[in-house]
């Protein structure tokens, strides 16, 4: 399959192994992986701290980008940005667009998939061939979870990974207190939130905590290094890209 | 050729500023800042949460129509939001035809002084009331006080908060905030010949508001209330409750005054069947609630021989204006979405500064008040007080679409706020990411953060507004190289050709075993 993969901003930027891992992982199951080199943002933050204007030619620049027949299935390393880019771009298109970008945002958005959903839906796999001999926890991020309705998808994935120990996270369910501008806004709620959502993960003894979305990824851990825990957190694709002939080898400080 | 200037259409009044109590007198992380620092309030909060959300989930799990229940109690409030003039003004000659007399109150000013002339009209200087969301909103005990009515509060939580000159936290759990030690405290002080050895046992607390409550029951001739639900097609008002002093106020005073907000209206009597289905599962975690009351009119000889419905707009008409707000109307106030929100565990009640706090408050609120009703309205900050963990969407038995409520919220605060830091910000951020090459070149200047990390990579410290962030948050320094930079690499060439490589390898070892 031709896959266009979206590195996200926050990815590209700043936690570049996730998207090399999903990339990697892609390639690896035999699919051809294009990345659209004019790519940037899909306007999440800008949305959700209540810009709708300003997004638009992120939303445009999405849609021109992914919207190529030839590509047949998007892909990003984030439950976020593919729930930004599968409810939100419209509503930007609906009030401050025009015909050609509500058009383009409709075909984009029935192509766009979180990493899980890609691999499980689409792709009919669960087995990815991974092997990641460690203790691991998994949380749900809240867009994955309730606005994409990822469901158990990631933890079919995980269950499949050889040699892993995958253990509940009690609450798991409950949101990490991340929010994007809210953890700035509202830095101290976020933080009470935090701390609820760490004790849970302490009492697991995990060494690894994933999940699907680098952001919430760097709440928690930035607050785990904090603390100096011993558990840190890994973005799911990197579980699934490791393998016995070239395993996970921790090279960030925090992530 | 002349012209007539006919006026702009106008807005929909909202609930008068500086009235009532639907804005506090600082802005949510203010608030919050201190109510977080109270570890009483953190523990209550998150035993009691945690109990009702379990219990809700049990009660609700058991029905197997439970999600088409859901979309019923949806389609029938949107239906009422959209025959709302109509319906109303059935329930009006409904409930006249049947004896009772109705007012209209246009904000709670109005409401308030309605009732105020009603209780005054009957002599009595006393008044008991149902526990009631609409008579708080408007701030109706304040009012009456003034006036020289003395409001008592019947539900055992209300007057809890009553008597410790408080103010809720909760929708359904008002003294939410605090403990045994607490009301054992304020009932030794403030209720008149409590026993002094009372002890904290909750039955026996109970027990020394029971009867200082059966004597109010007893002599008490007026009564107020608010309503659950208000049947248009009979006229029809419904009260819900647990602990029978709803009961005994609608049924024992001579004069029965209801204050109803106009978005409680349904349209016909089996609408009922779907929402006390709907209601007690979701608000207290119970199949049924213990007492629901309902009347029509006045009934000669039975019950209350004089009834008052006030029909109360503060902002509700504002709000039904509103193409996505109005959807927060279709509330029947059963506060599961507090009981599942992160903010709200943490925060509690008192932070949103409004009768409506949690999740619904910070949608109901600034469209009933206003957000830019004066400098740094505290109202602007509640639609950012939540994470969008959407966890209120699935709880809220009406599926009102609060995370994309917060959303359009936040959107409309960012018109109305005219050129601030933030919105240049985010300007600036948009137009660096509309060009590829300004993005390319932004993200070489982000490696100017490995500059600023410790020596094991991580940034402690960041300036302001960040400073919250990294009050308790580690900060990775940037990576040497962005992804696409790496992509385009020779070592990313090399990478991806590899693992196609591997591919095409596993695909020709599978071949060959078959």
């Amino acid at each position: 399959m031709r896959i266009g993969l979206f590195a996200t901003c926050l990815g590209d930027t700043l936690f570049p192994e996730a998207v090399k891992s999903t990339a990697v992982l892609l390639a690896r199951l035999g699919h051809d992986v294009v990345f659209p080199p004019e790519q940037t943002c899909c306007g999440q933050m800008h949305v959700n701290t209540g810009y709708q204007r300003e997004p638009v030619p992120l939303v445009r620049n999405f849609a021109d980008q992914f919207g190529d027949a030839s590509i047949e299935a998007v892909v990003m390393p984030s439950g976020s940005c593919a729930g930004s880019v599968r409810h939100q771009h419209e509503i930007v298109a609906e009030r401050y667009g025009d015909a050609a970008l509500r058009a383009g945002v409709a075909t984009v958005k029935a192509k766009t998939y979180e990493l899980s959903e890609l691999l499980v839906d689409v792709l009919d796999v669960e087995d990815v061939g991974a092997y990641f001999p460690h203790r691991v926890t998994y949380h749900p991020t809240c867009h994955s979870l309730r606005m994409l309705r990822v469901g158990d998808k990631p933890l079919k994935l995980l269950r499949a990974v050889d040699s892993i120990d995958l253990v509940e996270l009690p609450e798991a369910e409950s949101c990490c207190g991340f929010g994007g501008t809210f953890a700035v806004k509202n830095a101290e709620t976020s933080t009470a939130i935090l701390q609820d959502k760490m004790r849970n993960i302490a009492s697991t003894g995990a060494d690894v905590c994933t999940a699907g979305d680098s952001s919430c990824l760097m709440h928690i851990g930035g607050g785990l290094s904090r603390i100096r825990s011993g558990t840190r957190t890994l973005h799911l694709a990197q579980i699934l890209s490791a393998t016995r002939t070239s395993p996970y080898a921790p090279t960030e400080a925090v992530r | 050729m002349s012209s007539t200037f006919l006026g702009m259409p106008a807005t929909p009044p909202r609930s008068p500023y500086g009235t009532g109590n639907l804005r506090g007198d600082r802005k949510f992380p203010k608030a919050a800042h201190d109510e977080l620092r109270n570890e009483q309030l953190r523990r209550n909060l998150g035993r009691a949460t945690r109990t009702i959300r379990a219990k809700r989930l049990a009660v609700t799990a058991e029905l197997p129509d439970w999600e088409a229940l859901r979309d019923a109690g949806s389609a029938i409030k949107t239906e009422t939001m959209n025959r709302l003039p109509e319906l109303l003004e059935q329930l009006e000659r409904n409930v006249t035809e049947r004896g009772g007399t109705v007012h209209w109150a246009r904000d709670g000013v109005e409401a308030n002084e309605i009732v105020t002339r009603l209780v005054k009209a009957t002599g009595s200087s006393d008044v008991i009331k149902v526990k009631s969301m609409a008579t708080q909103e408007i701030g109706l005990n304040e009012h009456l006080e003034s006036a020289g009515i003395t409001p008592y509060e019947t539900d055992l939580a209300e007057l809890i908060v009553q008597l410790a000159h408080d103010k809720p936290s909760h929708i359904l759990v008002p003294a939410i905030h605090r403990n045994r030690d607490e009301i054992r405290q304020i009932f030794l002080k403030e209720i008149p010949g409590v026993d002094p050895r009372l002890d904290n046992v909750p039955a026996h607390l109970a027990a020394a508001a029971r009867a200082y409550l059966r004597e109010k029951f007893m002599t008490t001739k007026v009564a107020v209330s608010g309503a659950n639900f208000g049947i248009a097609e009979t006229g029809t008002l419904a009260v819900v409750e647990s602990e029978g002093n709803g009961r005994m106020c609608l049924t024992m005073p001579d004069t029965l005054i209801t204050v109803m907000g106009i978005e409680k209206v349904l349209p016909r009597y089996q609408d009922l069947e779907v929402f006390l289905q709907l209601l007690p599962r979701s608000s207290t975690g119970e199949r049924m609630n213990p007492y629901t009351s309902m009347w029509t009119g006045v009934t000669p000889g039975d019950g209350p021989q004089d009834f008052h419905l006030v029909l109360l707009d503060n902002g509700r008409t504002a709000a039904l204006a509103d193409r996505i707000g109005r959807e927060a109307l279709n509330c029947i106030r059963c506060s599961a979405c507090l009981n599942v929100c992160p903010v709200y565990e943490r925060a509690g009640g008192h932070a949103y500064g409004s009768t409506y706090p949690g999740p619904i408050g910070a949608v109901l609120t600034p469209q009933l008040a206003g957000m830019h009703a004066a400098k740094n309205d505290p109202n602007s900050s509640l639609p950012y007080a939540s994470s969008l963990c959407g966890a209120c969407f699935d709880a809220c038995p009406v599926k009102i679409d609060i995370p994309s409520l917060l959303v359009e919220l936040r959107h409309q605060n960012t018109e109305q706020s005219g050129a601030t830091a933030e919105k240049l910000a985010m300007k600036a951020a948009a137009t660096v990411m509309r060009h590829p090459k300004f993005f390319t070149a932004a993200q070489k200047g982000a490696g100017i953060g490995r500059v600023i990390g410790g020596r094991d990579g991580t940034i402690s410290h960041l300036p302001p507004p960040f400073e919250g962030w990294s009050a308790s948050r580690d900060t990775a320094v940037p990576p040497k190289q962005t992804f696409r930079s790496w992509l385009a690499s020779d070592e990313g060439t090399a990478t991806m050709r590899a693992a196609a490589d591997e591919h095409a390898k596993n695909r020709k070892t599978t071949e060959e075993e078959k």
